[in-house]
């Protein structure tokens, strides 16, 4: 196994997980995301929604029921206190705005905040599953990604050319070299990773991006 | 009473040629698999099927896939079934992706007499393509319409046996949906007990939506 790819993914989980605040509903993707929930406080209290069916998930108890999965097919377990409920009502929740906060992965994010991460044509055709109504529904949608490709290219684009999983939707791009936030259309780089500068993120970003007053001050 | 109560071998031949039929199931967590194999055993072809996720080549509703007998497939993910993505590109299988909520809504229309509604999921996506786009209130929206079929399988914890049933843990997902959306509801649940034994405040799919109990 590759040591730098576990700790990038690891860097961004750790970060990601700061911004989950006391109370919040959340709503985890599959693969990245799932790392999230142990780098979570203990002074803060956070439910997780899986789609397919209930709040209250959590990581498999000593008796795995085959009943009880998460959204990615998964055993799971349900905290005391959680709920179970049908598909129609777990997507009300989620379009509804009752989440606070969805993490997913992303293929490519582009400058203007929307996000392509459910299709690659005649490559990979998984469909969007519960994707493009997170991204719709959710008040803070976070994209966690790596910050290049496998193909070493920018996931970060001024254009996003695969098919949208939703159009102006993404808040946040956490990456294991910097943190982004996208407000009214425009990306600006709020805060870099330990050891990162400004111009290796530039050389690995192909959007165009403001830089953050904080960032400014703390490089001159 | 009615006898809701069926063999396996007489709910083969509920099953015929064209048939929309939707399935309940998660990942095959929720799907009724005794049914789906008396489909496979029926002789039922070119059938469409309305489901969450096409599951895996050999569980849920996967084997329906992978033994041809599906035309077209309503989901919102086939990335885990192979034989979905194989028939797709060459064309045996017609595959329309709809994303999750918009296909639990579609069918809950359906079962609802709503004649469709109006969501934000897709706007300015694919997913738009050849539908109405509406704005309400400054914010748009995509007319979508509802689905319905002629044969639900249901997969319930416990049914009784006039039809009441109630579901354990996220095997719930699409099967109380699916329960009003189909003009025939088959059930196959884990344990069969007498009308009386299932507390009235916990019945989640009440028995005058369920038409045959596989027993």
């Amino acid at each position: 196994m590759n040591k730098t790819l576990i700790s990038a993914k690891e860097r961004i989980a750790q970060r990601v997980a700061q911004e989950l605040q006391n109370g919040d509903l959340v709503n985890l993707g599959i693969g990245l995301p799932t790392l999230i929930p142990s780098y979570i406080s203990n002074n803060i209290q956070v439910t997780f929604q899986s789609e397919n069916g209930f709040i209250g998930l959590s990581s498999v108890e000593d008796n795995v029921s085959p009943d009880l999965v998460n959204a990615g097919g998964q055993p799971a377990g349900i905290k005391q206190g959680g709920a179970f409920f049908d598909s129609a009502f777990s997507f009300e929740l989620i379009r509804g705005g009752h989440v606070d906060v969805t993490v997913l992965g992303g293929l490519e994010v582009d400058q203007e905040g929307n996000l392509a991460n459910w299709i690659i044509p005649g490559k990979l055709v998984p469909g969007m599953g519960g994707a493009m109504d997170l991204v719709t529904g959710a008040k803070k949608v976070i994209i966690a990604m790596e910050h290049l490709s496998k193909k070493e290219e920018p996931k970060i684009v001024k254009k996003c050319k695969l098919p949208l999983t939703g159009s102006n939707v993404v808040d946040m791009i956490v990456t294991e070299l910097a943190v982004f936030k996208i407000e009214n259309k425009e990306l600006t780089l709020i805060e870099l990773m330990p050891g990162v500068g400004v111009d290796e993120v530039r050389d690995k970003t192909e959007a165009d991006f403001n830089i953050h007053e904080d960032i400014k001050t703390k490089i001159n | 009473m009615v006898n809701k109560l069926i063999t396996f071998n007489e709910s083969k031949s509920l099953f015929q040629d064209k048939m929309t039929i939707m399935s309940g199931g998660f990942m095959g967590v929720g799907t009724p698999e005794k049914i789906v194999e008396a489909i496979l055993e029926s002789e039922a072809n070119e059938l469409t099927l309305i489901t969450n996720d096409t599951s895996f080549e050999n569980n849920g509703v996967g084997p329906l896939i992978a033994n041809n007998r599906i035309a077209k497939v309503v989901t919102s993910h086939i990335g885990t079934n192979r034989a979905t993505g194989r028939k797709m590109i060459s064309k045996e299988l017609e595959v329309e992706l709809v994303p999750q909520g918009t296909l639990a809504e579609r069918i809950r229309a359906g079962g609802a007499g709503l004649g469709g509604f109006l969501t934000p999921t897709g706007v300015g996506t694919v997913v738009e393509k050849d539908k109405q786009v509406m704005q309400i209130e400054g914010k748009k929206y995509i007319l979508e319409t509802p689905l319905k079929a002629d044969i639900a399988i249901i997969k319930a914890y416990k049914a009784d046996k006039s039809g009441n049933l109630v579901y354990r843990q996220s095997a719930r997902n699409f099967n109380p949906l699916i329960a009003l959306a189909a003009k025939l509801v088959i059930v196959q649940a884990e344990h069969i007990v007498e009308i009386g034994e299932l507390d009235p405040e916990c019945i989640v799919t009440p028995n005058v939506l369920v038409d045959k109990i596989l027993i």
